[in-house]
């Protein structure tokens, strides 16, 4: 295959990729070369995290709201609570879940890099690990609430919780009104991704 | 330049998203394995990402970061040699 | 060192150049233990291929905010020294 010796340099990439993506391929076939990974290693593992949704932390949230005793267990460890349900915690040795109250709000960042709970949620959205989220979470949560529509009384103490080592944290966000009629699959589908990190709150279904 | 917490800003938070290209889920899917098999940690990984150039680290995008990183603890540990990457991805 | 639920602390401001995940905004603030975690290896030496030995104890720890609210980090206890 020819190509222009101007680009010989150049990541050879498809249309409208980034020059990364060639570079990525490019490592994962060295890594493979060199026997140090194994590709059906790789392709397991990116199984795994395509599979990988918000469905299984809004399990437990519903769970937690239709069974107190559970609730109770999932507070108390939330990584246990997770294989109790069938579910994946991830690697991390401890994943804390916190609950929110009529007292207390409590919201998620990473300010250091962009860690998240992502076996039980998924990939993190991009603007959890945007800078602008990294910086002013910390330090202007109800501005940063604000911006997500999320409006709490002076009488609400919002807890911010900066997940800097290897623990991951789960919000278990408030059960709405009008909602005690509904079964525990239901209130998983009305617990959305953003409830769980804490920058929105579930609505009743209409 | 990686410890934001913070940092003076005003700047609004983009809620745009994009779903993870396949390049981006090819390159965690590696450093989870390089992790698993005991060629890096966490640890080293975050230290890698910051060693980044500010500038750089302001410009690329997460997986880049992550990129950079393997890289550069990959090379420090003699599994790749410099340049092997770029070399690769240029054929 | 144990740090009972609620003890007041303080977070160093001593200067380390290299990794670590104290961040920036907590150093020289006072603040409560929230919830001990339990021991993990120390990031600090395992960022550069030591094996993080001995472990050493995390902790929850809860600063303030204006008005009542407060952040919360995960902060090692090298970090942190009993205060008033």
């Amino acid at each position: 295959m020819s190509h222009d010796h101007d680009h010989s340099h150049e990541p050879v990439t498809g249309a409208g990729e980034a020059p990364a993506a060639a570079r990525v391929r490019a490592l994962e076939e060295l890594l493979v070369e060199k026997g140090v990974l194994e590709r059906e290693d790789i392709r397991r593992r990116i199984d795994w995290l395509v599979s990988r949704t918000p469905a299984d932390g809004a399990r437990l949230v519903a769970r937690a709201w239709a069974d107190p005793a559970f609730k109770a267990r999932l507070l108390a460890d939330a990584r246990e609570a997770a294989v109790e349900v069938g579910l994946d915690p991830g690697p991390s040795p401890v994943v804390v879940a916190l609950e929110n109250t009529e007292q207390v709000h409590h919201m998620v960042v990473c300010t250091l890099c962009s860690c998240y709970p992502k076996s039980l949620l998924g990939p993190p959205p991009d603007w959890y690990k945007s800078l602008p989220y990294r910086s002013r979470a910390v330090s202007d949560p109800r501005a940063v609430l604000d911006e997500f529509g999320v409006e709490l009384g002076d009488e609400v103490e919002v807890r911010v919780v900066d997940s800097t080592a290897n623990v991951r944290y789960l919000i278990v966000p408030r059960r709405p009104e009008g909602t005690g009629s509904l079964g525990e699959d239901e209130l998983a589908s009305i617990v959305t991704r953003d409830s769980m990190i804490g920058v929105a709150l579930p609505a009743a279904p209409a | 330049m990686h410890d934001r917490g913070g940092s003076p800003t005003d700047a609004p938070i983009d809620r745009t998203e994009h779903e993870l290209a396949d390049w981006e889920i090819l390159m965690d899917a590696i450093e989870n394995a390089l992790e698993h098999r005991g060629v890096m940690n966490t640890d080293q990984m975050r230290r890698g990402i910051e060693s980044m150039p500010a500038d750089e680290y302001e410009r690329a995008s997460y997986y880049e970061r992550w990129l950079f990183s393997t890289e550069a603890n990959l090379i420090e540990r003699g599994v790749l040699a410099p340049g092997e990457i770029d070399e690769r991805a240029a054929r | 060192m144990s740090l009972p639920l609620g003890t007041t602390v303080r977070v160093s401001t001593r200067q380390h150049e290299r990794h670590h995940r104290t961040p920036g905004y907590v150093k020289g603030r006072r603040g409560r233990i929230e919830r001990a975690h339990g021991h993990f290896r120390n990031p600090e030496t395992q960022a550069y291929g030591g094996d993080g030995l001995p472990e050493q104890e995390l902790y929850l720890v809860s600063f303030d905010l204006p008005g009542g609210d407060r952040v919360l980090a995960d902060v090692f206890e090298h970090w942190l020294e009993a205060a008033e």
